[in-house]
């Protein structure tokens, strides 16, 4: 009994990491008044880049960075079109969508052997394990705490980006320019570099959400990775009321679902399931849940919307 | 003096209406995945023309292209139709995939002769893919679920549908992760029968460029794609129907003020586009795949029918074209990687920078102003 609820518990935090930090990219870029549909692509990127720079650094650290960079850069055109330009959001996040896994398979193909598979990590390069060999193998607190960094600086990450958005001034002129952008502006406070700043860090964010997955829950890049994690992220972001908090539980409830998919789908499992339609659970509650349970949630006031400083 | 008066019309359609924005972007686009393989050590001039040649060179890889690019211009115009009314249909791809495993499963169980089967797997894949459109149309007008999330679960829900009913006892071939082909009854391929018969063959070893063509599994379907361009732009333009969608697109509340039921409105509006990309994945099944596989990850006809919607300006004329110009970037850049092992990858990249610019009418004005104030000024002088 605990053994299963240790590794259900185990395997939801696992899966719900690459979500959360990417939920939180998109948390953080649409409280500035900037919708990133394109948080997929930035993610293709940054698994990508983690991968293969994995793989030739041998450290799992400067891979992470690297990623977060490479879909910092990705982000940084986004944001070009978005606020220099006065882009339509959606197009230009459906044109990142393109471009990520566009950049990602050609650079692979051009540094591992025509391959768009990148070449798996050995294990001892990948991600640590900072509590590994604390408690007895396989014992419930080893299931649930015995994971890799990632997934503690996920939840970290939440906090940081709580207290950013809640608690400081800076948070205060994002909130204040994705609401309304105009009085903010009056105040003096500088739309277009907020709105950067928040594009770009939602990027990085997206990034680290991609390599999490190449570094940790497996050990290489290949093309299906990510294959809608960024739109499930952008999802939990939505589901999540635009909240990092809120993202961060609408995340753990995609990752339970995949722990219990993966949990009753194993071999000895207590009654079988199809493995299919229990896939489908995630997807059906949230559809469910919200339609009832969380009631009209609704963007901050300037999302979607350029802001053009002359204008009257 | 009327001949340049029309002249000048064309040129400043051109220049100033969508259709020269998108021509800009498409040449921008083209140049950037120039350079790119130019720097990455790739001949760009050789890559394009292997590219122009794999389209056009022979006929059957004509037909190809037009296979490649039905799916999408459907889905696309899918998507288009969705925009206009103001709702941004991603859900095109879990459509798409309703309206395939409709087809094929009504396709393969059902007997009937193909004058009777082929509007049947049509009739039940619009009504399926309809409903699941329609889904996210009722959540959002009920609930006021936002569209873009409800059809990503959908997406989702369609995926894992699709794999299960694929392994079905009895629809499953043995052994595979596929499903039965469908009934002879229920394909749209061209002369599919006789061109495997004696009397067909006979007939093909005379005529080369039928026989090439015929090595394709060209089919019906890019026929159907323009009856429904042509259908999509009736509904939108001449219909009441079309002026209450796309009234509720444009404003909501002032929609609702003049007396049009807004949640009916976004009902019907995504059953259309359910309906559209459902059709597209039925065609699919019936002219080219013949049965559904078990799927591992989306397979992007939705999501590649979001970007010909854009590159078409969400007209249904220009998402016939963007769908063809998508279509045969993807085919015909398929042919580098073996002939120059250049990554062929790099269409994609041409077509998120296409998209990158469509999405910046602003940038690409000031930059037609320029080249248009240049001109000016040459001819004062």
């Amino acid at each position: 009994m605990w053994s299963s609820l240790g590794f259900i518990i185990g395997t939801t935090l696992m899966y719900s990491t690459p979500l959360i930090y990417t939920a939180l990219g998109g948390v953080i870029s649409e409280n500035s008044g900037v919708v990133n549909i394109g948080l997929e692509g930035m993610m293709t990127i940054g698994a990508f880049v983690g991968a293969a720079v994995g793989f030739y650094t041998g450290n799992p650290w400067i891979a992470f960075l690297a990623a977060g960079l490479a879909s910092g850069f990705l982000a940084l055109f986004h944001a070009i079109a978005a606020v220099s330009f006065g882009a339509d959001q959606v197009v230009s996040g459906i044109a990142i969508n393109f471009l990520g896994p566009g950049i990602a398979l050609f650079v692979s193909r051009l540094f591992f052997e025509g391959a768009t598979n990148t070449k798996p990590i050995p294990l001892e390069n990948k991600m640590p394990r900072p509590l590994n060999g604390l408690f007895p193998q396989n014992s419930f607190f080893d299931m649930i705490l015995n994971q890799y960094a990632t997934v503690f600086m996920a939840f970290a990450l939440v906090a940081i980006v709580w207290y950013l958005l809640y608690k400081t001034k800076l948070g205060l002129r994002i909130r204040a320019v994705g609401e309304h952008p105009r009085a903010a502006d009056t105040l003096g406070v500088s739309v277009y570099k907020i709105r950067y700043l928040c594009v770009v860090l939602s990027g990085v964010f997206a990034g680290f959400g991609g390599a999490s997955l190449s570094l940790a829950v497996v050990s290489n890049f290949r093309p299906t990775l990510i294959s809608g994690h960024g739109f499930i992220a952008l999802a939990a972001m939505i589901f999540g009321k635009w909240k990092p908090q809120g993202a961060m539980w609408a995340c753990l409830l995609f990752g339970v679902s995949n722990g219990l998919v993966v949990y009753l789908g194993r071999p000895g499992a207590p009654f079988q399931i199809s493995q299919q339609l229990l896939s489908m659970i995630p997807y059906v509650l949230t559809l469910i849940i919200l339609t009832g349970f969380v009631g009209r949630a609704s963007a901050p006031a300037a999302s979607g919307t350029p802001y053009e400083k002359d204008e009257r | 003096m009327k001949d340049k008066g029309l002249k000048e019309k064309i040129l400043h359609f051109i220049l100033n209406g969508n259709f020269g924005f998108t021509l800009v972007s498409i040449i921008l686009g083209l140049a950037v995945g120039a350079i790119i393989l130019q720097i990455t050590g790739f001949n760009a001039f050789e890559a394009y023309k292997i590219m122009i040649q794999g389209v056009f060179s022979r006929p059957n890889y004509i037909a190809w292209t037009i296979v490649r690019s039905t799916p999408i211009i459907i889905t696309g115009l899918s998507v288009a139709f969705a925009f206009k009314t103001g709702l941004f249909n991603i859900g095109a791809e879990g459509q798409f995939i309703i309206g395939a495993i409709t087809a094929a499963a009504v396709g393969y169980f059902v007997k009937l002769p193909a004058v009777l089967h082929i509007p049947l797997v049509i009739l039940a894949a619009i009504t399926a893919a309809g409903f699941w459109g329609a889904i996210a149309g009722y959540l959002k007008a009920k609930f006021g679920v936002h569209e873009v999330i409800s059809t990503i679960m959908l997406n989702w829900i369609a995926l894992y549908l699709n794999n299960y009913i694929v392994r079905i006892e009895g629809f499953r071939r043995p052994l595979n992760e596929r499903s039965y082909a469908i009934q002879q009854s229920a394909s749209i391929v061209v002369l599919e029968e006789w061109k495997r018969s004696e009397a067909g063959r006979a007939w093909l070893l005379n005529h080369e460029f039928w026989r090439d063509v015929f090595r394709t599994p060209l089919n019906l379907g890019i026929v159907f794609a323009i009856v429904l361009a042509i259908i999509v732009w009736f509904i939108l333009n001449k219909t009441t129907l079309g002026y209450e969608l796309k009234a509720v697109g444009y404003n909501k509340h002032a929609a609702e003020y003049g007396g049009i039921n807004v949640s009916k409105s976004m009902l019907v509006s995504m059953s259309i586009a359910g309906a559209l990309a459902g059709l597209a994945g039925a065609l699919h099944v019936m002219g080219d795949s013949k049965s559904i596989a078990s799927l591992a990850a989306m397979e992007g006809y939705g999501f590649d029918g979001i970007a010909v919607a854009l590159i078409g300006g969400n007209t249904p004329l220009g998402v016939l074209l963007g769908g063809l110009l998508f279509g045969g970037l993807k085919y015909g850049g398929s042919k580098i990687q073996p002939t120059l092992g250049a990554p062929s990858e790099v269409i994609s990249i041409v077509i998120g920078t296409i998209v990158f610019f469509i999405a910046m009418p602003k940038l690409i004005k000031m930059v037609m102003k320029l080249t248009t104030k240049n001109r000016g000024a040459k001819n004062v002088e």
